[in-house]
């Protein structure tokens, strides 16, 4: 299955990018695990584990030729809803909202498995749809019902996050495939026009729920206090950063949740303006990287494919840090490779693992 | 490049174009994002880093007041007043061990003691007080005080606490706070609980929690270098919780208290027709502020190891055999199914002979002949027993689950108890052993396996007096928010109907009334006196054998007998006997004779009760 020529095309860069991410990550995991001179070190080796996985996975994700995620993406996508719908059902409720679902050996957060799911599946509809022009509205009907019925899903968990999440890399592909100027303008003005109606039908915690995410002004002792302390741990990183392990913000616990989706602080604050910029820098080049897996790929599917894996990877990556930084709601997104977190880990190396396979097979023929 | 493969269709090339827009889009994103780096690290750099180096923001909470409880009248029973807690900042403190010594020297508390609660606080944010003592005194505060400057990081804390105005005043009913148990935490924390917090442990406390509680608030302070507060940036204020009226009246409540007195029982009041519960005393009783305080081990334990069991609510925890409170089933079944009716005269000798046993009626020379009325009215043992006989126990317990023993009032208090009403196929079930003829008549006359709860017999005698509804009995009667505008008003509940035919109720009604107004009743010593003798009072006395008298023993003098064999005595009564307001029942563990120890004790509460109405009704006359 692996020729030579398969090898010669292994693309070495966006491994070793990864790798330098995930480097960077435990590093800063470490930090912010460390209290008091003590490691917290059962979920350091959690984590470690999770990675062990995910190389595994992500050796999985590159071996299969890729065709075979063509040929099995709509029963995927179904697997993927079915999850989700599992977890609304007898899903584990953490803090107010059912996003964990056990599976007798580890737990896992299901919505972040379908994020490549619905890529694939629409990678696949687009590949098999092909268009001049743009598409039409009518002709995105199905692939709206694909968007909207796990952004619907994971909402009602909620994780409203995530739902939005989902809703941009969709609409970053159905941008990229190209939609006809009239319908774009048309699909817009409806959108647009809905949201009011949706305020309408929100209950007034529902209603307040959104505010606070739009304003975290507005919770002065939760998500307000968590911006503040964070401006307060990035900001006094100033240029060369306190040094390892010297972050005393997230250090002293100010920041909640500094080992998981604020992990950017601790990062921030203990290394700097040049810390920042490097793990920034680092990040812009997978996903140039990413991009060009894309632009090379021969074949429709390929092509959509390494796009919607990489708007993955950059939508995290832009919503993470403008949260962390007080440029966007407080919302429960990680920070791929570095953020704690198994679900996460696992499923962006297999991300990644595809975005290989992709790179791998572009000059193989296919029958 | 081999990229462009001959197969590349048209459509891939015009996705191509679309990457400059795309690389363009990502880069300028991350642009972004390095100039609001920029501007929080280099500009404002400085600032920020001065903030953390002071750790300066920090978050306080306010804690809310906890709702105020009423009884029907609008008199406060339970309230709030202000504690005075000591508490230490750890980062703020430059000698602990320094600091700790001071603070036991102006409060007369071991040094120890005071590490031990500071090394034990749970390692939760930074910044946040470490509590040292609850409660303090006004001497304490004004010492801790007049000392501030030199003790850095301590500080005093003001806390609402709650306060039992009255001293063991209904303490089973409305029940007492503790502080949230580790265990308890864990599923309580998305409800807003907190280490430290206080919560309804038992009682109207512990059921109406959710209303009583209020919503924590909690402020941004900017503190200087020392931790003192310089500024407040953000507040979210506290949301004080809800009121509760109560059914309870006070007079009566005390009145029945009282009545209890050096006495191990419980006497609860209902009205009849609402279910409202006027007055629920079980004794002994314990004092709530105790709880409040904090208990010491040695106080705790004299409560536990009390043989009177304190903490028990008698009135709806407590399962007694019930003795002739038990005869109404009996005689409504035997006149329903038609073994007896209403003229059907036996004759009791004072002793009845079954097999090889001889069941004996409490009056030792024997009734003579009597019909239905007088047997209930006398509570002739021997006349029951050959109902008992006739009827077998599973018509009786049918009959008594009708009158809903044997199941749960549905009081909204916590460890209501269910009672137990015994059937053959339940005695073999539970002992393996079959139903024997005998215990038909012990059964027949409220002895045996036959259990019940006080708040079980005032409803099951509620009904009786309202015309056969079973309400549930009501201690709250609404929810009020601090404006005392009304949340809620929890209107009367019927659960259940007596299926009897009228006439058999309207006998029944008849007989009860003859057992205190006739002469020859044995509840005669509940008849209301002075101005108030021409309330009828109607009722049913009861005498429950603990263990089982040696049969051919001669009767010994009840105060002979050691305290823990004395009978225990029953009184159910309700009055009016022509349109019932007030439902009371009795129970005084091992006090003897329901018609002598029990008896009084119901008059007493029905005298204050129909008293109290006179003088209201005598001012709304001259008003």
């Amino acid at each position: 299955m692996i020729d030579r020529r398969l090898i010669q095309n292994f693309d070495w860069v966006l491994l070793l990018l990864t790798a330098a991410i995930i480097a960077v990550g435990l590093v800063t995991l470490y930090s912010a695990l460390s209290y008091g001179g003590k490691v917290h070190a059962g979920i350091l080796t959690r984590q470690l584990y999770w990675y062990g996985l995910g190389v595994l996975v992500m050796i999985l994700a590159f071996s299969l030729d890729y065709q075979w995620l063509e040929r099995f993406a709509y029963p995927a996508y179904v697997f993927g809803i079915v999850l989700l719908v599992a977890v609304l059902l007898q899903g584990k409720t953490v803090s107010g909202s059912k996003r964990w679902l056990d599976l007798g050996l580890v737990v896992a957060q299901p919505s972040e498995l379908m994020k490549p799911l619905l890529v694939i599946g629409l990678a696949r509809f687009f590949a098999r749809q092909e268009k001049r022009g743009g598409y039409r509205l009518r002709e995105l009907g199905l692939p709206a019902i694909m968007v909207i019925v796990p952004v619907v899903l994971v909402a009602m968990e909620p994780d409203l996050g995530t739902s939005a999440l989902l809703l941009a890399i969709s609409v970053s592909m159905i941008l990229f495939v190209g939609v006809n100027l009239n319908s774009l303008l048309l699909l817009a003005g409806i959108s647009l026009s809905s949201l009011p109606l949706f305020w309408f039908l929100m209950k007034g915690y529902q209603r307040q729920r959104v505010l606070t995410l739009l304003d975290p002004g507005r919770d002065p002792l939760g998500a307000g206090y968590h911006i503040i302390q964070s401006k307060i741990a990035v900001g006094s990183g100033q240029f060369w950063g306190k040094g390892f392990l010297k972050g005393t913000q997230s250090q002293l616990r100010f920041i909640p949740e500094h080992h998981t989706d604020f992990i950017f602080t601790v990062l921030a604050e203990e290394w700097g303006f040049v810390g920042s910029l490097l793990l920034l820098a680092l990040f812009l080049c997978l996903l140039l990287r990413g991009l060009n897996v894309a632009r090379r790929s021969r074949d429709q599917f390929g092509v959509l494919l390494g796009f919607g894996i990489t708007a993955i990877i950059f939508w995290h990556v832009a919503v993470n840090i403008a949260m962390v930084l007080g440029m966007l709601p407080v919302v429960g997104i990680p920070l791929p490779l570095v953020s704690y977190g198994g679900s996460s880990a696992v499923v962006t190396m297999a991300s990644v693992g595809i975005l290989l396979n992709v790179a791998m097979r572009k000059f193989v023929f296919q029958k | 490049m081999t990229s462009f493969s001959p197969l590349s269709t048209s459509s891939i090339n015009g996705e191509r174009l679309r990457y400059p827009v795309v690389l363009y889009l990502v880069a300028s994103v991350f642009v972004v994002l390095l100039l609001r780096l920029w501007y929080l690290q280099i500009i404002r750099g400085d600032s920020y880093r001065n903030l953390s180096e002071n750790n300066r923001i920090r978050l306080e909470d306010i804690v809310p007041t906890r709702g105020i409880i009423y009884d029907r009248h609008g008199r406060i029973l339970v309230d709030n007043r202000p504690a005075f807690n000591l508490a230490i900042v750890p980062e703020d403190v430059s000698d602990i061990h320094l600091t700790l010594g001071q603070l036991s020297g102006l409060l007369g508390v071991e040094q120890a003691q005071f590490m031990e609660k500071f090394q034990s606080a749970p390692k939760g944010a930074p910044f946040r007080p470490v509590l040292l003592k609850r409660d303090m005194t006004r001497d304490e505060v004004a010492a801790v005080e007049s000392h501030r400057f030199d003790l850095s990081g301590v500080m005093v804390q003001i806390e609402p606490k709650r306060s039992y105005e009255r001293p063991s005043f209904a303490a089973h009913l409305i029940g007492y706070l503790g502080e949230i148990e580790e265990a308890q935490l864990k599923g309580k924390r998305s409800q807003g609980y907190k280490l430290g917090d206080y919560l309804g442990k038992y009682g109207v406390e512990l059921e109406w929690e959710e209303a009583l509680k209020g919503e924590r608030g909690g402020r941004q302070v900017e503190a200087d270098a020392a931790g003192r507060q310089l500024r407040i940036l953000r507040e979210v204020p506290s949301q004080p919780g809800h009121n509760l009226v109560l059914t309870l009246d006070t007079g009566l409540q005390l009145r029945a208290e009282r009545a209890l007195e050096g006495k191990a029982g419980a006497i609860i009041a209902l009205d009849p027709n609402t279910g409202d519960v006027l007055a629920m005393a079980s004794s002994p009783a314990f004092d709530q502020n105790q709880f409040i305080r904090g208990l010491s081990a040695t106080e705790w334990q004299s409560i536990v190891d009390n043989p009177l069991h304190p903490l028990e609510n008698k009135s709806i925890q407590g399962q007694y055999p019930i003795g002739s409170t038990f005869k109404p089933v009996v005689l409504a079944a035997a006149l329903e199914d038609g073994v007896v009716d209403p003229n059907t005269i036996l004759s009791c000798y004072g002793e009845y002979r079954l097999g090889n046993h001889v069941y004996r009626c409490w009056k030792k020379g024997g009734h003579g002949e009597l019909a239905l009325h007088q047997a209930l009215v006398q509570s002739c043992d021997i006349y029951f027993y050959q109902l008992g006989q006739k009827l077998g126990v599973d018509r009786m317990a049918a009959y008594g689950k009708g009158f809903r023993l044997g199941r749960k009032t549905l009081i909204r208090l916590n460890n209501e108890a269910a009672g137990l009403v015994p059937t053959a196929e339940w005695k073999l079930r539970r002992f393996g052993v079959p139903w024997q003829k005998g215990e038909d008549l012990v059964t027949a006359i409220g002895q045996g396996f036959l259990l019940a709860t006080p708040i079980q017999m005032a409803v099951f005698y509620a009904a009786i007096a309202n015309g056969g509804k079973f309400l549930r009995p009501r201690v709250v009667l609404r929810v009020e928010d601090p404006d005392g505008a009304v949340i809620k008003n929890v209107g009367p509940e019927i659960v259940g109907q007596l299926n009897l035919n009228p006439n058999t109720l309207s006998f029944l009604q008849g007989a009860l009334e003859g057992v205190v107004q006739e002469p020859r009743g044995t509840g005669r010593v509940a008849q209301l006196r002075g101005k108030l003798h021409e309330i009828r009072v109607a009722g049913k006395t009861g005498t429950a054998q603990v263990i089982r008298a040696p049969e051919d023993e001669e009767e010994q003098d009840e105060s002979e007998i050691p305290y823990k064999f004395r009978d225990h005595a029953w009184f159910v009564a309700y009055a009016p006997a022509e349109a019932p307001e007030i439902v009371v029942a009795v129970l005084v563990e091992h006090g003897g004779h329901g018609g002598s120890a029990a008896a009084p004790l119901a008059r007493e509460v029905m005298e204050e009760y129909f008293s109290s109405r006179l003088v209201e009704e005598r001012v709304a006359r001259s008003q």
